[in-house]
């Protein structure tokens, strides 16, 4: 299956809304989620959106692993290649 | 403690903003339509009180669309519109003086219809993160206090559509308490393809096809409601605190209200509406001849309406009181209901007018109230009784007085 | 100004472990817990797959068949337990006052259950959204609306005053009560049945918890899934029940010559405005609630003998009130035995205010604080007294007892002996 990749990643984003002082095309891979206006309940929608496009199973302890876009495309990517 | 109301705010069929909404009702326009949230043709009723115009990016912060129902995005905005009507800053008063309390229905009805659909169709891991904050009925009450950082009392009342006074009931406890200014009121949205269904179930929504027909409470061919979507938020403050920030003039004060509930189906015992305009009027400590009009519950479900036309002719004499009946226009809003017939009665005491419901349909002979009809009814109103009642039995009763 | 004091006569309890005030008080002074793998649904595929369990058979509980098909289980519960409350009080549906009787019911998800049921004959497993209303049950309408549970619970005792449905998320059995006891001190009734009920074990619901990683994944061990307070503490165990109390005016209550469990001293409900779903870890607005609800009782924290904790299980929960009540007890909360029932009965949503009121009343009736289950490694973060796995027999005058809830309610509630507010 293909990789997740940036741009999949925001449209994923944009489906839980944009703060109205963020610019999604912006410099945020490493801009953390909280401080893009995605709290934790956003992040956990995020990442069962990945779940589910990419029919991986994301880890109880995933939000830590998770803070900011390059985190989340690193993990995901890691589950998407190897199947987890 | 004298409870005001100082800010309204309105998303409605008839119309989103006060102004728009009681242009609509004075001049009788009505919101009934086919419906458009959903393909309805299939279905029994198939027209319905929709709010139009109502695109929830542009009016529900971005980040709060998603999250929430379409129920808590017209709630929501309800609310800031009533805020900014009161004047009221959030920030510039003590966090737990100002208390939330409104009244829900049915809940997040749509966004959980979609969620349970992905639970049955897709397996359970397809449920999103939001169903936990979106479905539930503490939903709107929850997102109003966090976006506005009030810290007092919160409070959820689901009464079905006699909610939409209990909480205002509650807002005066509320201040009565400490607190100086309520959030209160209440919106429903219930027009998707479960939520209609789960409404016909109850054998109250009127079949009839043709819309300027169905919904025609007190005539002796009333076959149900026609139910709708939307409702109102108010500000309630003490009337000390209004005036200190300088509010010269409120809507009107929450003088008095009671509640009572009606014994069960073939009990034999006698239905208790009555009993709650009573304790209203007494709790307002006035008589029934300075009630200057009554805003009637008005389901349009025959034996309903026989039962409502005898309490209020009981209390008032037959053909005692001015009775209107706006929701004609807009359908049964449920939680949203009663608030929105609330913020009508204030609209109504400031212009001097009372609403009509169309011209040209027979009234029930048997019904002996004073029902405008046709014109509206130009005259000084200084205090008006708003009744509601919720499915099952609740009836609740509420003396609005000019300032 | 409240001026009438409000005192419980009656107690309807239907819980996990047990139906009825004598099991339900049997597994909590047991130590014992009811968690257990999940029975009501075909669980695989979840997250967490382990609840607390009602054994409950609604025709042995006394309802009849037309009662069963109507209400939701929900409902069923709440009109059990007022029946109990109402035996228990002494008093007679007969005997009620009706004109000046209300009803104050909690519940956080309404009829669930019957929603869900009905949704997938309506949708057809899920396949149309266009559900076909053909197949909609008469009572489909009662299960939208949680008003139901309130009327169904006014109508099993007659009651024709004011009756209320509050719907706070998790405090709503706290907040019904509390709401119960206002309509009294105000002069609005002269007995209330109030309480709380939800049946959220279900699919819709479970699923929803499994989202925001909520509940518990430890399923290989139901009967130690719920730990509040301990350091392996990973989310909560969904459960289920109701309680239900005869509230009643203190001197219509002495005049009939009922037996009085308590008297509800204080409350209050504040908000943090915070999160829908998240808990600062400060406690700082369930810190206020407490005070407020002392300061209305005019109880300092020297007379709070127990309290009974939300206690959740979840990591910020735990942290959140424990800071709390620190912050509104001083040195007296390390004084104080703390518990967690949860860790026995699980969180039943909006119900289990209510059922730890119950818990709360019982402990001063009969001063025994029940235990906080399966604390075998308290957290460093957690350092108050919180009577790991026994029950501890402990003179209760005051129970402070605290609820916290999605959409950042925070509630405290404060139950007496008679004799405290006697002697102030």
């Amino acid at each position: 299956m293909a990789d997740l990749g940036l741009d999949e990643l925001k449209k994923i984003m944009r489906t839980c809304g944009v703060a109205e002082s963020v610019d999604l095309d912006g410099e945020i891979l490493d801009v953390p989620f909280e401080q893009l206006g995605y709290d934790s309940l956003a992040v956990l929608e995020i990442q069962g959106q990945i779940e589910q496009e990419f029919a991986v199973a994301m880890s109880d302890d995933a939000l830590e692993h998770t803070k900011t876009p390059r985190q989340m495309l690193d993990f995901a990517n890691d589950l998407i290649t190897t199947g987890a | 403690m004298t409870a005001v109301i100082t800010g309204v705010g309105v998303v409605a069929p008839t119309g989103i903003g006060v102004e728009e909404h009681w242009t609509a009702v004075v001049n009788g326009d009505t919101a009934i339509r086919p419906i458009s949230r959903f393909d309805a043709s299939g279905y029994p009723v198939r027209h319905a009180g929709e709010i139009r115009e109502f695109d929830a990016a542009e009016r529900v912060p971005s980040l709060l669309v998603p999250q929430t129902d379409h129920w808590t995005h017209l709630g929501f905005q309800a609310a800031e519109m009533a805020l900014a009507d009161a004047g009221v800053d959030p920030a510039e008063l003590p966090e737990y003086e100002m208390a939330v309390v409104t009244a829900a229905s049915s809940g997040g009805t749509e966004f959980g219809q979609k969620e349970i659909q992905k639970l049955w169709s897709k397996g359970s891991r397809a449920v999103g993160a939001y169903q936990s904050i979106a479905w539930f009925y503490a939903a709107s009450t929850g997102q109003i206090s966090i976006r506005h950082g009030m810290r007092g009392p919160c409070g959820v009342i689901a009464n079905e559509q006699a909610g939409g006074l209990d909480v205002l009931a509650q807002a005066r406890r509320m201040l009565r308490n400490g607190a100086k200014v309520v959030v209160s009121g209440g919106t429903d949205a219930s027009l998707c393809p479960y939520g209609l269904t789960a409404q016909l179930s109850s054998g109250l929504l009127s079949r009839d096809p043709d819309p300027a027909r169905a919904f025609r409470p007190f005539t002796p061919g009333a076959a149900g409601y026609l139910p709708g979507e939307g409702g109102g938020k108010l500000i309630i403050e003490d009337a000390a605190h209004a005036a200190a920030r300088g509010v010269r003039a409120p809507y009107g004060e929450v003088a008095g209200y009671a509640a009572t509930f009606d014994p069960p189906p073939r009990s034999g015992r006698p239905p208790t509406l009555r009993r709650a305009i009573d304790g209203a009027l007494a709790d307002a400590a006035i008589t029934a001849a300075e009630v200057d009009v009554v805003f009637a519950d008005a389901m349009g479900e025959a034996g309903a309406d026989l039962r409502e036309a005898a309490a209020i002719s009981a209390v008032f004499g037959p053909y005692g009181v001015p009775v209107a009946a706006p929701k004609v226009l807009t359908g049964r809003l449920y939680a949203g209901g009663a608030p929105l017939d609330v913020i009508t009665a204030l609209m109504c005491m400031r212009d001097g007018i009372v609403p009509a419901v169309p011209g040209g349909w027979e009234l029930d002979p048997e019904q002996h109230i004073d029902l405008v009809q046709g014109e509206p009814r130009r005259m000084p109103v200084r205090t008006v009784l708003v009744l509601a009642r919720g499915y099952g039995g609740f009836n609740a009763a509420l003396v609005l007085r000019a300032p | 100004m409240d001026t009438l004091r409000v005192v419980i006569t009656g107690i309807g309890v239907v819980a996990p472990g047990g139906i009825g005030t004598k099991a339900f008080w049997e597994l909590l002074t047991s130590g014992k817990t009811a968690t257990r793998a999940i029975s009501l649904f075909d669980a695989t595929g979840f997250r967490s797959r382990v609840a607390a369990e009602c054994d409950f058979d609604p025709a042995k509980e006394g309802l009849t068949p037309q009662e069963i098909r109507r209400m939701d289980r929900a409902a069923q519960f709440a009109v059990v337990c007022t029946r109990d409350a109402l035996a228990d009080s002494g008093l007679t549906p007969a005997e009620l006052p009706a004109h000046r009787t209300g009803v104050s019911i909690g519940s956080a998800v309404g009829c669930t259950m019957g929603l869900e049921e009905e949704y997938v004959v309506l949708s057809d497993g899920g396949r149309k959204w266009l559900v076909d209303s053909t197949y909609g049950v008469p009572h489909l309408y009662g299960y939208m609306v949680p008003s139901t549970l309130a009327v169904e619970a006014a109508w099993a005792c007659g009651a024709e005053g004011p009756v209320a449905l509050i719907s706070t998320g998790c405090t709503s059995g706290l907040d019904a009560v509390g709401h119960g006891a206002q309509l009294i001190h105000e002069g609005s009734a002269d007995v209330v049945i109030a309480g709380a009920t939800d049946a959220p074990i279900s699919p819709i619901t479970s699923a929803c918890f499994d989202a925001i990683r909520a509940t518990t994944p430890r399923n290989e061990d139901p009967e130690h899934a719920s730990r509040p307070f301990d350091r392996d503490r990973k989310g909560f165990v969904l459960g289920e029940g109701s309680a239900v109390f005869v509230l009643e005016e203190l001197g219509r209550a002495k005049a009939r010559g009922a037996h009085i469990y308590a008297e509800i001293t204080g409350f209050a409900t504040r908000s943090n405005a915070f999160h829908m779903t998240g808990l600062k870890p400060d406690g700082r607005e369930m810190a206020e609630a407490i005070r407020v609800a002392m300061d209305k009782a005019r109880i300092r924290p020297e007379d709070i003998d127990y309290i009974n904790a939300h206690g959740s299980g979840t990591k910020q929960n735990d942290r959140h009130e424990t800071a709390a009540f620190k912050a509104s007890l001083g040195h007296r909360a390390y004084e104080v035995p703390v518990s967690s029932i949860k860790s026995m009965v699980g969180h039943s949503l909006g119900a289990i205010g209510s059922i730890e009121i119950a818990a709360s009343v019982l402990s001063i009736e009969r001063g025994v604080v029940p235990p906080t289950a399966n604390l075998d490694t308290p957290d460093p973060e957690c350092d108050l007294d919180y009577v790991p796995h026994t029950a501890r027999e402990h003179r209760v005058r005051t129970a402070l007892t605290v609820g916290s809830g999605f959409g950042g309610f925070q509630t405290a509630m404060l139950l007496s002996s008679l004799d405290v507010r006697d002697a102030a």
